[in-house]
Formats: structure tokens, sequence, C-alpha cells
């Protein structure tokens, strides 16, 4: 039976390829975790970098990444929801909503480096923003729209057309429609969207390299004009810039910045989880 | 009262409880504002996506007006001496993506088969958010990793340096995996059951049904997750600066080119734009290369959505 021992070796060697797909991911995260926690410490949280970043801990870089997290989300949120709105209910298969679409599936594909290009040509010169918080926010916010976009559209859309119909049945234009009986509906999937969203702005180091991101700075920013250190590029900034840089402080920060970005994720994940659960239609 | 009567009375009811009112002015002046705002928001996509391509060229276009063509695309990229050679970055970054689609298709392919075809659901529920993790990890925190824990690996394994093209293959084929792997999974999803129970009906084996009818007819959404992928590996930057050892010189062509250092168009800008002078022909040419990226992913996304498009058109059409 010779076709029956293809598809026995078809099996194991398409097992095989998972497996390999896999075990370097579980690798990744374990040696992280592994390596990266003895570095760990109150101190390592909470103090700022000193004997020039070889030792100390990593606050300014952490808030500076809470801070552009933020930022971001401001940034993209309005314009990501509205849009999203616009895709789901008010464009039928026009010209324009296929622009749309196809401006979307293009901003997703942009690499994030010329986001970064982009960020400094319009905001910190055009605008003349200098490198800030405001332009890296405002860069990361753009670079974040289509995730969240698409998100948000979908969560939209799976929305029952009953609920609709009955509400203008009943008299309520299709603004109160859609605020009253449609978005309700929809929170916990474009909330999931969102987060996912900042995520990846809040591991993205690319688009803040010439935007907003600092080297070394001892002080905190005070205001959104100022500069600030943020985690992603004070990773790379130990792990190539600086010499005889302890590999525990690199393992450290990456851990960190991973947490960050998964502590995200994982929130992002529940959330969709529980809404899977509990839809009541 | 007769029938038209009461039809007339209930006209005119309905008629004068739709006057306007100034109450009703307002809420349909709110309702007027909003719908603009909405409209404007699913608009602005488009604007921004003419503001980025507008901002590279207002910054990039001396590259391409100022430069003859043949020095642009030379073989010498010396920026210091006035020779900005594109070539080498071209080919440093076709040679990594490659490298990298050539792992990551076969893998990406087979676990997605894997996933939808053979995996009992008590794995699929452990190795899909595993997969969605891998997606999460920053480029950054892989390129750290690729070099500080891979390329001295590759070192061990006889090439010269560990920071080579194929480094950076490797570390850019895991993260383009996760794109390949979820759409794919999702265009053999989409292929009805009936086609698997008619194959197997026939007497086929699950591999058998798997080439040579799944397959088939998800062939064009699996186009679309390579395609997909190598706009995602083509793009990358982090990663791909830490670990290619950034050399900016055309490997010898051979077997061993993809275990020579080479330099992507995109690590190229991320390492130099920082000691630009605002303004110097060096920096219009990074901008200039920033250009060429946007109008490459710009035409792969655009193939890929024309792809989903027919796909879409040809299942409303009842036949799939």
């Amino acid at each position: 039976m010779k076709r029956q021992h293809t598809q026995k070796l078809a099996v194991g060697l398409i097992t095989a390829a998972a497996a390999l797909v896999v075990i370097p991911i579980i690798l990744v995260i374990v040696m992280i975790f592994v390596k990266g926690i003895t570095a760990i410490s109150w101190e390592f949280l909470t103090a700022k970098p000193s004997h020039g970043m070889k030792a100390g801990g990593i606050m300014p870089a952490i808030l500076g990444t809470l801070i552009l997290t933020l930022g971001t989300a401001i940034a993209c949120i309005p314009l990501a929801i509205g849009a999203a709105i616009y895709l789901a209910e008010y464009s039928s298969d026009s010209r324009l909503a296929r622009w749309v679409r196809l401006a979307m599936v293009n901003l997703a594909g942009i690499p994030s480096i010329v986001y970064g290009l982009f960020g400094l040509g319009a905001f910190v010169l055009f605008l003349n923003l200098g490198t800030s918080i405001l332009a890296g926010s405002l860069t990361l916010g753009i670079m974040t729209l289509p995730v969240v976009i698409s998100t948000a559209e979908e969560a939209i859309r799976a929305v029952p057309q009953e609920f609709r119909i009955v509400s203008q049945s009943l008299g309520a234009t299709r603004w109160q429609t859609i605020r009253h009986q449609v978005l309700p509906h929809a929170v916990p999937g474009i909330m999931t969207g969102i987060i996912l969203g900042l995520s990846r702005a809040a591991g993205e180091t690319a688009p803040i390299l010439f935007t907003v991101a600092a080297f070394y700075l001892p002080n905190l920013p005070r205001s959104a004009s100022d500069q600030t250190m943020a985690l992603p590029y004070h990773l790379y900034v130990i792990s190539t810039q600086v010499p005889a840089m302890p590999l525990a402080v690199q393992y450290g920060t990456a851990l960190v910045l991973l947490l960050v970005v998964l502590s995200l994720t994982l929130t992002a994940t529940v959330i969709r989880a529980r809404m899977r659960r509990r839809r009541d239609w | 009262m007769s029938l038209s009567q009461i039809a007339r009375k209930q006209y005119l009811d309905v008629k004068a409880r739709a006057r306007p009112t100034a109450r009703w002015l307002l809420g349909n002046w709110m309702e007027l504002i909003i719908e603009t705002l909405i409209r404007l928001a699913g608009l602005s996509t488009t604007v921004i996506v003419g503001l980025i391509f507008f901002f590279l060229l207002r910054e990039g276009l001396p590259t391409f007006l100022d430069i003859p063509l043949r020095a642009l695309f030379s073989s010498r990229w010396y920026p210091t001496q006035g020779l900005y050679g594109l070539w080498p970055l071209i080919v440093g970054s076709l040679l990594v993506t490659a490298g990298a689609v050539l792992i990551a298709v076969p893998l990406g392919l087979t676990t997605a088969i894997y996933l939808g075809e053979i995996a009992p659901p008590w794995q699929k529920e452990i190795l899909k958010p595993l997969i969605e993790m891998l997606a999460g990890i920053p480029s950054i925190v892989l390129g750290f990793l690729g070099w500080v824990a891979l390329a001295p690996i590759i070192q061990d394994l006889g090439a010269p340096t560990g920071l080579t093209a194929f480094s950076g293959s490797v570390i850019l084929a895991y993260m383009a995996l996760p794109t390949i792997i979820s759409i794919s999974e999702d265009a053999l999803y989409a292929v009805p059951k009936d086609y698997r129970d008619a194959a197997l009906a026939i007497g086929a084996t699950q591999w058998q049904t798997i080439w040579r009818v799944v397959f088939p007819a998800a062939r064009s959404g699996l186009v679309m997750a390579v395609m997909l992928g190598i706009g995602r590996a083509i793009g990358e930057t982090m990663a791909v600066m830490l670990v290619t050892g950034n050399a900016a010189h055309i490997p010898a062509f051979g077997t061993d080119m993809l275990f020579q250092p080479v330099r992507t168009m995109t690590a190229t800008i991320a390492a130099e734009m920082g000691e630009v002078s605002q303004g110097s022909m060096h920096y219009s040419v990074l901008f200039g290369i920033g250009i060429l990226l946007f109008l490459t992913t710009f035409a792969i996304n655009f193939l890929a959505g024309r792809l989903v498009g027919q796909q879409v058109a040809r299942r409303r059409g009842g036949r799939l």
C-alpha cells in the first residue's frame, strides 16, 4: 500500500514542521523569562539608570513607554472608531468605501520605519513639533489606526441586523440607533482592537527612533513637547550602542518590555473570550 | 367614518406630528454634524495614505531628480563620499527576504494544514494562542535574541561571522509566520467540507485529499498569505538591523551568499538617519529609500487586495 505510506510520511512531516514552529516560540519566551528574572528587582523597576546605564534601573524607559502608549491611544481612538463606524454602517458598496478599504490595507502594510520617516517629515519638521512625545504619539497613533479600525469594524458588523431594524422602526434616527443599540454591544470587540493596537505600538522601535526617543535622559519628561526614553529603544541602545553592558540588564529590559506587551495582549484575549461567552444573540 | 376618511385623518395626524419643531431641528443638526464627522473619519484614512506619500516625496524627491539613475543603481554605497548606489541595499533586502520566504512559507503552510486538518481540538487551543503570542513579541526583542543567542550558533556552524543575511532570514521568517499561518488557515477553513467528504468517499487518503483537493481550492488565499508575509518581511527593521551585520556590499554570487553580512534598505534608514544633517543629499536619499519601500509594500498589498476581491466575488457567485 504505497499511498498509505505516503499518508503516514506526510502526516509525520507536517507534525514535525508544526513542532519546528512552536518549539522555538516556547524557547524564546522561556529563555527571556529565565535569564531576565535575575535582573529584576524593586530598584530595577523604580530607579534611574546609573553608571552609564550599566547599573540602576530602567524606570524612565518604563514610564516613557506608558506615556507614549497613552498618547497613542488619545491620537488614534477617536479617528479609528469614527472610521470603523463609517465602514460598518455608512459605506455601502460605494466607490468611496472601496477607496477607504484600499487605503486601510495599504496603511497596514507600510513598514514601521516608513512611518518613522513620515513622522519626522510631517510632525517633527513640517509642524515643527520637534522630537517630542507629541510627535511620537501622533506617529504611533497613525501606525496603529489600521489594526484598531479593522477589529472595531468587525465588532460593529457582528451586531445583528435585527437590532437596527427594530430601533429604526420605532422611529430612532440612524445615529440614535448606532449610539444606543449598536455601539453598546460592540464595545468589548472595539476594546479588544484598541488594546491589541496599543500593544503593537508599545513594542515598536522604528517609528520612535527619529520622532521622540532619547538615548539617555536623567530627568523625566515634564510636558508633551519633551523627549522621553522608551523601553524598546532602550533595549536597542543597551544591546548595541553601549560597550560592556551586563547581559543580565539587557535580558531584564527585554523581559519588562515583553511583560508590558504580553499583558496588553492577554487583556485583549480575555476580553474577547468573555465577550464570546456572554453574547446573548 | 369610512375607511378613506380614517386613512386621511391618520395621514394628517402623522403629518402634523412630523412638522419640524425646534427640538426636532436641533436633534437633526446634531445628527447631521455627527454623520459628517463619521464620514470625514472614514475619508481620513485615504487622506493619511496620501499625506504619507506626500511627505516622503517632499523630503526624498531630490534623490531621483538630482542623482542620475545610473549612479543611484550603481553598486557603491559610500554616502560620505557622495556615492549613493542603492544596489547593495536592494540586494540585501531581497536576499534576506528571499531567505525568510524559503523558511517561512513551507513551515507556515504546513503548520496551517496541521492546525486545520490534523490537530485535535485540545492542541489547537494551546497552539493558536502561542502563535498569536509570537505575533505580539516586539521585533526588537527578537532582534536582541538573534544578536545574543542565534548569531553565536550560526557562527559555530562554520560561518565567518554570526551576523549574516541568513540570521536575518531566520528571525524574519518567525516574524512572518503568524501572518502566513493565520491567513492560510482561514483559506483552508473556507474550503467546503463537502469537498473533503467527496474525496475521502472515493477512497483518497487524508494526505491525497489535502494535496489534491483542499490545497488547490484554497489556492488564492494561500497565495495571499505568502504575499502578505513577504510584505511584512521586507519592511521589518529593528530585528534585521541587529543581526545582518550591516555591511553595505553585494555578497558574491554563490551557495554561501546567505552566510555573508548584508545591509537592508530599512536598516540603512534606521542606522543613518540619526547622523545626517537635515536637508543634505544623504538625508534625501534616506527618504528616497523610504519611497521605494512605500511603493513596494503598496504594490504587494494592492495585488493581495485584488486577489481577495476576486476570491470573494467567486464565492458570491456560488461556486465555492
